[in-house]
């Protein structure tokens, strides 16, 4: 199909030798309009594919396509909108009934009923199970039996689920939650067909979902071939005749391929090529905000920097970082300049502010100095950002960080990069406690909430409070607003919320991340959604 | 001869120990590999104690090498994080990765000797001093400057080739990533049979051989070349190895899916599994061309026998 044929083989070896005329080349010649295969760049999904142990980008593109949960969230607004539930119902914000839609089936003719539901939380929770989403699972009472801190698990089920009849079941929450089900967009909550529990080894080998795809074939390492399923009784079907996802061993190789012609969609341009792209691709580059923020975030369990006038400090380092000049610079506008602690993809009702950080986030390098100064000074005098090296060229911008913040303070020793070889160490450092300083902290939200934004990260205790960062009045703020039923009030409280983070500067906002993608002649309608993933189902091919 | 080959059979035991525990100990030093799996957040405290328990990582380090030793012996590499069978993702690296080192080779033995014996015979001609600036030129580039050139130059500006090889990836599609590979070994290879060549054509077995009146072609073939093959080939052999193992640069920027790609995945995710096995055969494939480098020193020259 690709590449050149057997017979070219001897053309090819004298053309590489003496430099004859061409061979190679050649496209795809698969068939056009709506049965065309879309091909598009991909890498090697890190766990085995299953809703509740995806928990990377690359896992979650399958799921999207072979899945659909009770809701969905909108490619364009990222609202959450209904999908398979007929109804999500609450009095108190604690005990929630959910009717879900009749009609639907998995792709092997199973009908999804309340129990494939509460089959598939019961299992993602389960702490035997290994699921590396189950604190999704946490605000559903009874977690604490299935999943303890330590020791072996007393239930096997979440005593807040019940089935109640084949379309309805109901859910009782362990604190309150007003805008749970707005978080039932993620894949860790799809329904699972009872094959998966009958033969789950033969059903990782071929993923069987109720989503517009099917899982064709599964070369690990290599391919993954998903086609329309012409029978999906869902109202988004395919528009395509299917999407086949190439493993690429780098980024650069499948941004080659797709100029060369051989491959349709990249979404993940290289950082070297963004300088390229607008003569490469032109306005088939496409560039949209996506839930992604990246901060620096502090070791408050150092005391050097859980001082009283430690606030100071940080909001002095805020000020140091020419954020503008390196978004241009070092992104091509990729990134932009953050002005709060969330993502302009939440937009205004959401809870996007992008007045909220203020001055606290304003280059001004003589206000910096003096804060600073004010505060203390740096601890230790002198910063180091650690960050992992291997991945997504994080050592520019550090380095242009840094050398915003040395020339800010006039000490071309004030802070320095501390790179770290792996990703995996980098964790483990962080994990341990021994981070020396400010070190990198991106978050990629779970779903368009601000409270995905605020709770996990700045939460006393919470799972991705890397810093150990710990604030009543923060945390106070955040029950009630969890509490809230109006989701308007509850919007604002998570505001307040934010604004004790601005005032204690408990992390340094750096940017909001752009998803971008480019693709190539023979396709049309790509749009990423808000978690910088392409829409596969709306693509069509000319 | 047998027991020759015997004894070395015997010597690779304590190197493949030792290599293995040397390598285990290395990837463990490189810390818990399960903080990378859950992303730019911490894995909670209960499914990662959990996780560490599957894999066995919460036993002390010997006593997982032991464990590991154990099931190779069985036929078991362990398992990737992915869920996916060691021994799986060998079956598909290394077929691919030995067609490539093949084609390498290939072009090695074939130019690299060709030319060498050529600029050895016409030592100081134009053809010589040309040569040598050559292999100068393709000495000094990296390797990934010549790959990304030759893949933007082919693959993009003439079009001559897909830049990218397929999963399957078939022997032609190899050919121009198997010569970028050779680059550099083809031109060791074309300087040490230089210098060699150069060197036995003033010996006194060549004199004679003219003296008693042999064709030229035979002179060089059966009495020249054949002498002069010992380094180039102890440099092959070697070479083998090194190809095998170390085409990592080259196949992330022609996205083979060989055993380089596995490795330096591997090493990322800090996946023991994947990076001890596909060491240990490596180690082994290392061990075995050495053994096969020494044995043809003895069909190449009669004078050396082994007891």
């Amino acid at each position: 199909m690709r590449g050149p044929t057997r017979a070219g083989w001897a053309a090819c070896a004298v053309a590489v030798a003496l430099a004859a005329t061409g061979c190679g080349g050649g496209g795809d010649g698969g068939a056009g309009g709506e049965d065309g295969i879309v091909s598009s760049s991909w890498s090697d999904p890190q766990n085995p594919l299953e809703p509740a142990n995806t928990n990377e980008v690359q896992g979650g593109k399958v799921l999207d396509m072979i899945f659909r949960g009770l809701k969905k969230y909108d490619p364009k607004t990222g609202a959450a909108t209904d999908m398979m539930a007929e109804s999500i119902e609450t009095d108190d914000s604690v005990n929630f009934t959910v009717r879900i839609k009749d009609g639907w089936t998995f792709s092997n003719g199973e009908k999804v009923t309340a129990k494939s539901y509460v089959d598939a939380w019961n299992y993602g929770a389960d702490l035997r199970n290994n699921q590396k989403n189950a604190y999704f699972f946490g605000y559903i009472d009874g977690y604490e039996q299935v999943h303890p801190e330590s020791g072996e698990p007393s239930a096997t089920s979440l005593s807040g689920l019940k089935v109640v009849d084949d379309l309805t079941f109901t859910v009782k929450l362990s604190q309150k939650f007003s805008t749970w089900p707005d978080t039932l967009g993620y894949s860790a909550f799809a329904p699972l067909p009872q094959s998966f529990f009958d033969d789950h080894d033969a059903w990782l080998d071929q993923p069987v979902g109720n989503g517009p795809y099917t899982l064709q074939s599964y070369d690990r390492g290599t391919k993954a071939e998903l086609r329309r399923w012409d029978d999906y009784p869902g109202p988004d079907g395919a528009q395509n005749g299917g999407i086949d996802l190439m493993v690429y061993t780098d980024n650069n190789t499948a941004y080659t391929d797709l100029i060369a012609g051989n491959l349709d969609l990249v979404d993940d341009i290289p950082a070297a090529q963004l300088r390229n792209v607008g003569s490469d691709l032109g306005d088939r580059y496409i560039n949209t905000p996506a839930g992604i923020i990246q901060t620096l975030a502090f070791p408050f369990y150092d005391d050097a920097w859980d001082t009283p006038d430690g606030n100071k400090v940080r909001t002095g380092i805020s000020r140091a970082i020419n954020r503008e000049q390196i978004t241009e610079t070092i992104f091509q506008s990729t990134r932009t300049p953050a002005k709060d602690w969330t993502s302009p993809v939440l937009g205004e009702d959401g809870g996007f502010d992008d007045t909220l950080c203020g001055d606290a986030c304003e280059y001004d390098p003589a206000e910096a100095k003096r804060l600073i100064e004010e505060g203390g000074g740096l601890p230790g005098g002198q910063i180091k950002i650690s960050y992992n090296t291997d991945t997504g060229s994080h050592k520019d911008w550090v380095d242009a960080v840094c050398n915003s913040i040395n020339n800010a303070l006039g000490d071309d020793q004030a802070c320095i990069g501390n790179p770290i070889g792996t990703f995996a160490d980098f964790r483990n450092q962080i994990g341990e406690q021994r981070m020396p300083g400010p070190f990198r902290a991106g978050w990629q939200m779970d779903y368009p909430l601000i409270q995905n934004f605020l709770q996990p990260l700045y939460y006393t205790n919470a799972s991705s409070n890397d810093g150990k960062w710990s604030n009543q009045e923060f945390d106070d703020l955040v029950d009630r607003a969890n509490a809230e039923t109006d989701t308007a009030t509850a919007v604002d409280t998570f505001q307040q919320a934010e604004e004790v983070v601005r005032d204690q500067m408990a992390a340094v906002p750096l940017w909001y991340q752009n998803g971008s993608a480019g693709y190539s002649e023979r396709i049309s309608n790509v749009t990423l959604n808000p978690f910088s993933v392409p829409v596969y189902n709306e693509i069509t091919v000319n | 001869m047998g027991r020759y080959v015997i004894r070395r059979l015997l010597q690779m035991i304590p190197v493949f120990f030792g290599t293995t525990l040397l390598i285990f100990l290395m990837v463990n030093v490189m810390g818990d590999p399960v903080a990378g799996l859950c992303g730019d957040r911490q894995c909670d405290p209960a499914t990662a104690a959990q996780l560490r328990k599957e894999f066995g990582l919460d036993k002390p380090v010997w006593q997982q090498y032991l464990t590991y030793m154990g099931n190779v012996f069985t036929g078991d590499f362990g398992t990737a994080f992915n869920g996916q069978e060691v021994t799986e993702l060998m079956a598909d690296a290394f077929p691919v990765t030995i067609r490539l080192t093949l084609v390498a080779i290939f072009f090695e033995i074939v130019i690299g000797i060709t030319l060498g014996v050529v600029t050895g015979l016409r030592r100081g001609r134009p053809v010589d001093t040309g040569v040598l600036v050559l292999t100068l030129v393709v000495i000094a580039v990296p390797t990934f400057v010549t790959g990304l050139l030759v893949q933007l130059l082919l693959g993009i500006k003439w079009g001559w080739i897909d830049p990218s090889v397929s999963s399957s990836a078939p022997l032609d599609e190899l050919i121009v990533p198997g010569l970028v590979l050779a680059s550099v070994s083809l031109a060791y290879v074309t300087r040490l049979t230089r210098t060699s060549i150069a060197e036995n054509l003033r010996a006194d077995y060549v004199r004679t051989a003219k003296a008693k009146g042999l064709p030229r072609g035979r002179v060089i073939r059966r009495h020249l070349l054949r002498n002069s093959l010992i380094p180039v080939v102890t440099f092959i052999g070697t070479d083998i190895g090194a190809l095998m193992g170390g085409a990592i640069v080259t196949e992330r920027i022609f996205n083979i899916h060989g055993v380089g790609y596995q490795l330096y995945q591997g090493i990322l995710r800090q996946n023991t599994q994947t990076v001890v096995g596909f060491v240990t055969v490596l180690v082994i494939v290392f061990l075995l061309a050495n053994l096969l480098v020494d044995l043809l020193y003895a069909v190449l020259d009669p004078r050396i026998r082994y007891a």
